[in-house]
């Protein structure tokens, strides 16, 4: 419809939000998913601990608690950060207790009996790491985290509730001027089903090329 | 205001907005759940014209955000003269999203049975849905308690977007109260720990659960 | 009438995609005989079982049990009638020993509970389990889970029972209590179709062997002859091969 077409412009822009906001979270929850994961694996006891309490705690509340708690939090130590950035801490906090949980299971998936192996071929712990665990874990990694990039896509729309200007806010600009929410939101809900499908599918892919048999688990309930 | 008398201020209004959160937390368990069935069975066992519009219908919600779908039955519906409260929006629009996946938690129950299940039944004259109800769905619903649980949990968190439409559970009157004090932060610390104790004390019931419906010696794949 | 058949199989034909399994296969039984099938691995034993019942229905060929044309439309009656024990148990995970056996005689038969309750306890008996009926599958061995097996296919009363390799996966010490639940079921008279690769058991208990290869019947006739004096050259290699490997079967 007309409708639709002429909104697109106004639309990518606030997609393009979403993405940016999509990717930085990923990529904090990322740095900070990696050293959790290793104190998990191969952390101390005190260490281990602190760690399951965080997690725990990241996933027993809701985001918008905790994207409220970084937005209001941070005005409170003296910094004042925009939504934009609230959105992303918070999301890419979360993100993380989510992903380290992905990279834990895939270390130790990669069983104990391979790395003996590596370390009595006279490798030292880093290299059996790199060289043996690190390429498996990987690929058993690969489709939770494609899940859990689906689910920080469609979390970032929560970022609407600090007023980021994202895609669903676009939406909301236009459904303003113009009163035809159904067809305006449906357009929204559509191209966050695009975005969706592309990261599968080219995930999928991804993983395909670099499929070995025998490597592979199950993804996580949402 | 220190902490304390905060909470002891807001708690009237916070377990009002509890009462509601725990009511549409429970209403779209049920029908989600309900949901989940019929999908999933219709999904593994129905013919095409039965499971495609299935599998279109479940990619459509898993591939859109909640936030989304909320608003398109909220603000998409009144200029067709449907006009429904924040919470009959918020009921139904949870119901529908935790129908889909657990449609999908349960095709993967399901799936998981081994087909010489039901060709025992078939080999003592059951029918193929004296088969389905009788042996498959009796060990497909107990397999897939765990992703259920998380489901229940999920739900229970992201009712909170139901303040984005204006419902007044928990997340509502948190923020109203919070405004009256400008005591923002400390009052989502509350909030979050109400959640925090929520979640905990489900998690314990549904273990609880668990344990008291194993089948001896049956254990699901975690 | 004495003489007539139970089950009679006319020209059965099976292929999966390009593999013909099955090619023109005829057999029947009488009551309280019987018959084992042998013969090597994949030439379509298993296959002609589940064809019989309908689980995998065949490409072509016509069964009868008794008197009645078996069809899609009365299979689920026929499946009644016809007992059918499986390789790998097919026991019920979620239901204990005496629910195993029960449930067919309450949602299939329609019986009342005490009936069917009762029934069960006298199968699961009949086969020594009566103290097992509140055990969970995963509670049991594999001979107790076989034998809870037949003793569920023994309760819906039927006329006659088909046994799909039915010591196969077990334990070598496990098998004979299996093997004795069968000598005497065949000894009580039941109607057997039985593929297996027990020597023992063919000799000492059928009235026939029928051995196939290639998805046909090669030779057929009672233990003596084929083991004794077979009159295909094929049968007598076969026969000493599998002797060789499983033994002339102790009991």
């Amino acid at each position: 419809m007309e409708l639709i077409w002429s909104s697109l412009p106004s639309l990518m822009e606030g997609a393009l939000v979403t993405i940016k906001i999509t990717v930085f979270s990923l990529g904090l929850g990322l740095v900070l998913a990696i050293p959790i994961a290793f104190g998990q694996v191969y952390g101390n006891k005190l260490i281990k601990l602190v760690i399951s309490f965080y997690e725990k705690v990241l996933r027993s509340i809701p985001l918008l608690v905790i994207l409220f708690l970084v937005f209001y939090g941070f005005p409170r130590i003296g910094v004042r950060i925009p939504a934009f950035t609230a959105a992303v801490i918070g999301i890419g906090v979360r993100s993380s207790a989510y992903q380290s949980q992905v990279f834990r299971g895939a270390i130790q998936s990669v069983s104990g009996s391979q790395l003996k192996a590596a370390l009595s071929m006279g490798m030292n712990s880093m290299q059996a790491f790199v060289n043996i665990i690190l390429p498996q874990a990987v690929r058993i990694a690969i489709p939770p985290l494609t899940n859990e990039t689906a689910i920080v896509l469609k979390d970032t729309s929560l970022a609407y509730a600090l007023g980021v200007i994202d895609l669903v806010r676009h939406g909301g600009y236009i459904i303003s001027t113009t009163y035809r929410p159904l067809p305006i939101y449906s357009a929204v809900a559509v191209i966050y089903l695009i975005m969706t499908l592309t990261i599968n599918l080219s995930l999928a892919k991804f993983e395909k090329k670099l499929k070995i048999p025998g490597i592979g688990i199950e993804e996580r309930a949402r | 205001m220190n902490i304390f008398t905060l909470f002891i201020d807001a708690l009237p209004l916070l377990l009002d907005g509890l009462k509601v959160t725990l009511g549409l937390t429970l209403i779209s368990i049920i029908f989600g759940t309900i949901m989940g069935v019929f999908l999933s069975l219709g999904k593994v066992y129905g013919n095409k014209y039965i499971r495609w519009p299935i599998i279109v219908f479940i990619e459509l919600i898993r591939g859109t955000p909640l936030l989304v779908q909320l608003f398109i039955l909220y603000f998409g519906l009144p200029p067709y003269g449907i006009r429904l409260s924040a919470l009959t929006v918020a009921a139904i629009g949870f119901s529908i999203n935790s129908g889909a996946y657990t449609a999908e938690y349960l095709r993967g129950s399901i799936q998981s049975i081994e087909s010489n299940q039901l060709r025992a039944a078939y080999s003592i004259g059951m029918t193929k849905w004296q088969g389905i109800y009788q042996v498959v769905l009796p060990q497909a619903l107990r397999r897939v308690i765990p992703s259920w649980t998380n489901e229940v949990i999920y739900l229970l968190k992201y009712t909170s977007l139901a303040y984005i439409i204006g419902a007044h559970e928990l997340m509502a009157k948190a923020k109203f109260f919070a405004s009256r004090n400008y005591e923002f932060f400390k009052v989502y610390v509350i909030t979050a720990l109400i959640y925090l104790v929520l979640v905990f004390a489900l998690t314990r019931f549904f273990s609880w659960v668990e344990e008291k419906y194993k089948i001896p010696g049956f254990e699901y794949q975690h | 009438m004495k003489d007539k058949n139970i089950l009679t199989v006319e020209n059965v034909y099976k292929s999966f995609g390009e593999n013909s399994v099955l090619r023109g296969v005829s057999l029947s039984i009488k009551k309280a005989e019987t018959k084992v099938i042998i013969g090597p691995s994949g030439t379509g034993k298993s296959t002609l079982l589940n064809n019989i019942n309908m689980l995998i229905p065949p490409d072509k060929g016509d069964i009868y049990l008794e008197d009645e044309k078996i069809t899609m439309e009365n299979i689920h009656k026929i499946r009644q009638e016809i007992g059918f024990v499986f390789q790998d148990f097919g026991l019920f995970n979620h239901l204990t020993a005496l629910g195993n056996v029960s449930i067919g005689l309450l949602k299939v038969k329609k019986m009342d509970k005490q009936a069917a309750k009762e029934l069960a306890i006298e199968e699961l008996d009949r086969v020594g389990l009566k103290d097992f009926a509140d055990s969970y599958p995963a509670q049991l061995s594999g001979g107790q889970k076989q034998r809870v097996g037949i003793a569920r296919a023994l309760a819906m009363q039927p006329k006659l029972i088909f046994f799909d390799e039915p010591t196969s996966a077990l334990d070598p010490e496990l098998i004979g209590e299996v093997l004795n639940v069968m000598k005497e079921l065949a000894r009580e008279g039941m109607t057997m179709l039985v593929v297996t690769h027990e020597m023992g058991f063919a000799r000492t208990v059928s009235d026939e062997i029928i051995f196939m290869e290639n998805g046909n019947i090669v030779e057929q006739g009672p233990p003596e002859q084929l083991f004794n004096n077979p009159r295909v050259e094929r049968t007598r290699e076969f026969l000493f091969k599998l002797t060789e490997l499983y033994g002339e079967g102790g009991e």
